[in-house]
C-alpha cells in the first residue's frame, strides 16, 4: 500500500527551494533600493516632516562641488586600486615556489588582509602623521621637505588608496595563489617542449589557465574599490576640507554624520553611486553567464 | 560599563532582600570619557539617589563620538529619560521634530530663570525653554611661556602685537599659532573670535543665524584679519587632532593655541606647569567694539516619550542647583552655569571666570550657533582658509551658495 502523493507538483519545487533566499533578498536588497529612490525624492531631515520634492535633490546635486570632487575621487579609487590585481598576481608567482618557510612568508604576505581596515587605516595615519610619521620624517631625511600627505588636497586621495592597497594585494595574491595549485602540469610540459619560457610561458600558457581567477580578483577590486568607505573615515573623515571623500562617504557625510540631515540628499547620492555599481555588476553577470553557456 | 556591573550587582542584591526597594527607574544616556567627567557623573547620581532613595538610575555611557552618531536613532526609537546634548542650534532639529520636552514650568518652579539668567536665550527655541545646563568652558588663547621667553616677544596687548609676535617666533622655527583641524571643529573657535574681536557679538550671531551674506565686505575684513596670522599656523593643521595641537604646545613647537579651556589638563599632563602654560583672552582687534567671548555649555535634556518623565523632571531639576552645579564643576574642573554655584579656587578657571563675567556676550560656537549644515560647510571653508588664504574669494562664494541653499 502507497502512501497517499503529498508531494507539491514539480513545477513548484524550485520556488520552493529559491523561498527563503527570496524572501531575505526581497526584505534586505530589493525593498532598502526601492525605498532610497523614493526618499530621494524627499527633503526630509530624517526626523520630521517630509516634503516631495522631485528631482530637486537631483539637481542641487549637480551643482555642488563636493559631488565632482566625490566623483572624480571614485574614479582614481577604481583605476588605481586595479593595480592590485597585478601587484597580487606577482606577489604569488613569487611566492608560488617550495623553498624552506614559503609557508611563514605567504601567511606574513597574507597578514594585511586578515586585520580590520580600521587598523590599516590606523597604521598608514601613524605612517604619514605630521612631525611624529615614518614618511615625514624619511622624506625630511631625504629631500628636507617633509610632506604631510593627508593634510595635502592633492595627494591625500593616493595616500588613502595606497593604504588601501596593502590588504587588497594579499587578497588578489591569494586568489591567485589558489589558482596556481590548480595549474595543469601537463600544459606547461608541453609549453617548455614548444619553447616557451619566462614572459611568453605566463602570457600564453599560465595566464589563460588562471582566467577564472583574474575574473574573481577583478570583481571584488572593482566592487571594493566603489565601495570605499572605512580608510576615508578613519584617515581623514573626507578632509582636508573634502578633498579626500568619496560617494559613499560624501553620502554617509550628509544623511547620517553629526552634522548631516539631509536624508533625501544622501539618499540621491546613494542612488547615484548604486548606478554606476550596477553597470559594473552588470558587466560581470553577462560575462559569467556567457562563460556558463560556452561551458 | 564599570557603573552598569556595579547597579546590576545592587538590583540583585535588592531582589535576594526579596524587598521591592526601586519601585521608581530613571534611564540616562550620557557620554562621559575622562576620569573626572566619570567621577562627577557617578558622584551626581549617588547624590541623586540620597535625595530620591526611591528611585533606581541607570545609566548608559558612550564614547563622545558614538554618543552624537547615535543620538538621532535611540531619541527617536528608544528614548531614555535624560540625554545629554548642546545648546543653541544644535539642539533645534530635536525641538521642531517634537522630541525634546519643554521645560519651562520646572524653570519657574525651581527658580532657574534667576539662577541661570545668562544662559536662558541659549536654552531658549521659539519661546520655549529646553533643557538645564550644568558646564561652560570658555574658549580662550593658551600659550607657552617658555617659547614667548626664548622669540623674546612679550604678552601682546592688541591683535597687531600678536602678528607682530608671529614674526618673532617664525624666527626661531616656531608656530605662531597651533590648531588641529582633523575634526574640523577647533579651526571655528579661531574664526568665532577673530569675528566677535573685529565685528562684535551681535554680527557674529547674525552671520551664524544665516542673516547676513558670506560676500558681505564685513565678513571679507574678518577674514583678512585671520589672514594676517594664516601664515604663522601649523601648516599641516587639517592632519593633527586636537591632542596633536596640544602636544605641539607642551613640547615648545608652538606659542599660541586657540582651544576651549577644557585642554588645560591635556596640556599639563603634557608637561606644562601653571608657570609656563598661560591663558589670555583673545587680543583686541578693534577697539570700539565691545568684548565678547565664546563658552559652549553643555546641557541635559528629557526626550519626549521618556518612560518616567516625572523622575527626569527631578533629576534635571537636582542637576541644575547650586550645590549640585559646584559640585559636579568641582571635579571636572570646569565652569558652573548656575551663577549662584561657586567655582572651585583654580588658576585658569578664575582668568575664565574674569573674561566671562564681564563679557559683552557669550557665543557658544559656530557648530551651535548656526545650522548644522552651514557649520559643517563653513568649518570645511576655515580649514581650507588656513591651508590656503589666497582662495578666500572663492571659499566665501562657495559658503554664500550653501547659505542661500539652507536659509531658503
Amino acid at each position: 500500500m502507497s502512501t497517499p502523493n503529498r508531494r507539491p507538483p514539480p513545477s513548484l519545487t524550485p520556488w520552493l527551494f529559491l523561498a527563503p533566499a527570496i524572501l531575505f533578498f526581497s526584505v534586505y536588497v530589493i525593498y532598502p533600493v526601492i525605498q532610497s529612490v523614493m526618499i530621494s525624492f524627499l527633503d526630509w531631515d530624517g526626523l520630521g516632516e517630509k516634503t516631495w520634492v522631485g528631482f530637486e535633490n537631483y539637481r542641487d546635486l549637480l551643482d555642488d562641488p563636493s559631488f565632482y570632487t566625490s566623483l572624480k575621487n571614485n574614479v582614481i579609487w577604481l583605476l588605481l586600486y586595479l593595480a592590485a590585481v597585478p601587484a597580487g598576481l606577482a606577489v604569488a608567482l613569487f611566492l608560488n615556489q617550495s623553498v624552506f618557510g614559503i609557508r611563514l612568508y605567504k601567511s606574513l604576505f597574507f597578514f594585511p588582509f586578515v586585520i580590520s581596515n580600521v587598523v590599516v587605516g590606523l597604521i598608514f595615519s601613524w605612517f604619514y602623521a605630521p612631525n611624529l610619521g615614518l614618511l615625514p620624517n624619511i622624506l625630511d631625511w631625504l629631500f628636507g621637505t617633509p610632506i604631510a600627505v593627508l593634510a595635502e588636497e592633492d595627494l591625500v586621495t593616493y595616500g588613502i588608496i595606497a593604504a588601501g592597497l596593502w590588504p587588497q594585494i594579499a587578497y588578489c595574491m591569494i586568489l591567485y595563489l589558489t589558482g596556481l595549485n590548480s595549474i595543469n602540469s601537463e600544459l606547461i610540459e608541453a609549453g617548455r617542449l614548444d619553447n616557451a619560457k619566462g614572459f611568453s610561458m605566463l602570457w600564453y600558457v599560465v595566464l589563460p589557465q588562471l582566467r577564472p581567477a583574474t575574473f574573481i580578483a577583478v570583481v571584488v577590486t572593482v566592487i571594493g574599490a566603489l565601495r570605499s568607505f572605512d580608510l576615508i573615515a578613519i584617515m581623514t573623515s573626507g578632509g582636508p576640507y573634502g578633498s579626500s571623500r568619496v560617494l559613499s562617504y560624501f553620502m554617509f557625510e550628509q544623511s547620517l554624520s553629526e552634522y548631516g540631515t539631509a536624508m533625501g540628499y544622501g539618499a540621491a547620492i546613494a542612488v547615484v553611486l548604486f548606478a554606476i555599481m550596477l553597470v559594473f555588476i552588470s558587466l560581470f553577470i553577462v560575462r559569467m553567464l556567457a562563460q556558463e553557456r560556452n561551458a | 560599563m564599570r557603573k552598569h556591573l556595579s547597579l546590576t550587582g545592587l538590583t540583585v542584591a535588592a531582589s535576594l532582600l526579596s524587598t521591592p526597594v526601586f519601585a521608581e527607574e530613571l534611564i540616562i544616556n550620557l557620554p562621559r570619557s575622562t576620569e573626572q567627567s566619570i567621577e562627577a557623573t557617578e558622584n551626581l547620581i549617588a547624590a541623586f539617589k540620597e535625595a530620591h532613595p526611591g528611585i533606581e538610575v541607570t545609566w548608559n555611557n558612550f564614547d563622545d563620538e558614538t554618543y552624537k552618531a547615535s543620538f538621532r536613532n535611540f531619541l527617536a526609537a528608544n528614548p531614555p529619560d535624560v540625554v545629554a546634548w548642546f545648546a543653541g542650534n544644535r539642539m533645534r532639529p530635536f525641538v521642531e521634530a517634537g522630541l525634546f520636552e519643554p521645560i519651562d514650568d520646572l524653570w519657574a518652579k525651581a527658580g532657574f530663570n534667576e539662577q541661570f539668567s545668562a544662559a536662558e536665550s541659549s536654552m531658549t527655541i521659539d519661546g520655549n525653554i529646553y533643557g538645564v545646563p550644568y558646564q561652560q568652558a570658555p574658549w580662550a588663547v593658551f600659550f607657552n611661556r617658555d617659547v614667548y621667553e626664548r622669540a623674546g616677544a612679550s604678552e601682546p596687548a592688541n591683535f597687531d602685537e600678536f602678528v607682530e609676535n608671529c614674526e618673532k617666533f617664525a624666527a626661531i622655527e616656531v608656530d605662531c599659532l597651533t590648531t588641529g583641524t582633523v575634526d574640523l571643529w577647533p579651526g571655528a573657535g579661531i574664526f568665532d573670535l577673530i569675528n566677535l574681536r573685529t565685528h562684535g557679538f551681535d554680527f557674529h550671531m547674525q552671520l551664524a543665524a544665516g542673516e547676513i551674506e558670506w560676500t558681505d565686505p564685513r565678513v571679507r575684513e574678518t577674514f583678512e584679519n585671520w589672514g594676517r596670522i594664516a601664515p604663522y599656523i601649523t601648516a599641516d593643521n587639517a592632519a593633527i587632532d586636537w591632542d596633536g595641537a596640544a602636544a605641539l604646545l607642551a613640547q615648545g613647537k608652538a606659542a599660541n593655541y586657540v582651544i576651549g579651556a577644557f585642554a588645560v589638563k591635556t596640556l599639563l599632563n603634557g608637561g606644562m606647569t601653571e608657570d609656563s602654560l598661560g591663558m589670555m583672552s583673545f587680543p583686541t582687534i578693534n577697539a570700539d567694539v565691545p568684548r565678547a567671548e565664546e563658552a559652549p555649555m553643555d546641557s541635559y535634556h528629557i526626550p519626549v516619550g521618556a518612560p518616567n518623565p516625572d523622575n527626569a523632571r527631578l533629576f534635571l531639576e537636582f542637576v541644575g542647583t547650586p550645590d549640585q552645579q559646584t559640585a559636579y564643576n568641582a571635579t571636572t574642573i570646569r565652569m558652573p552655569v548656575n551663577n549662584q554655584a561657586t567655582p572651585v579656587d583654580d588658576k585658569y578657571l578664575n582668568i575664565g571666570f574674569e573674561m566671562l563675567s564681564t563679557a559683552e556676550g557669550l557665543s557658544q560656537f559656530f557648530d551651535r550657533d548656526a545650522d548644522a549644515d552651514m557649520a559643517k560647510a563653513a568649518m570645511e571653508g576655515f580649514q581650507e582658509f588656513m591651508a590656503r588664504p589666497e582662495r578666500m574669494d572663492d571659499i566665501l562664494e562657495r559658503l554664500e551658495a550653501t547659505r542661500q541653499r539652507i536659509y531658503k
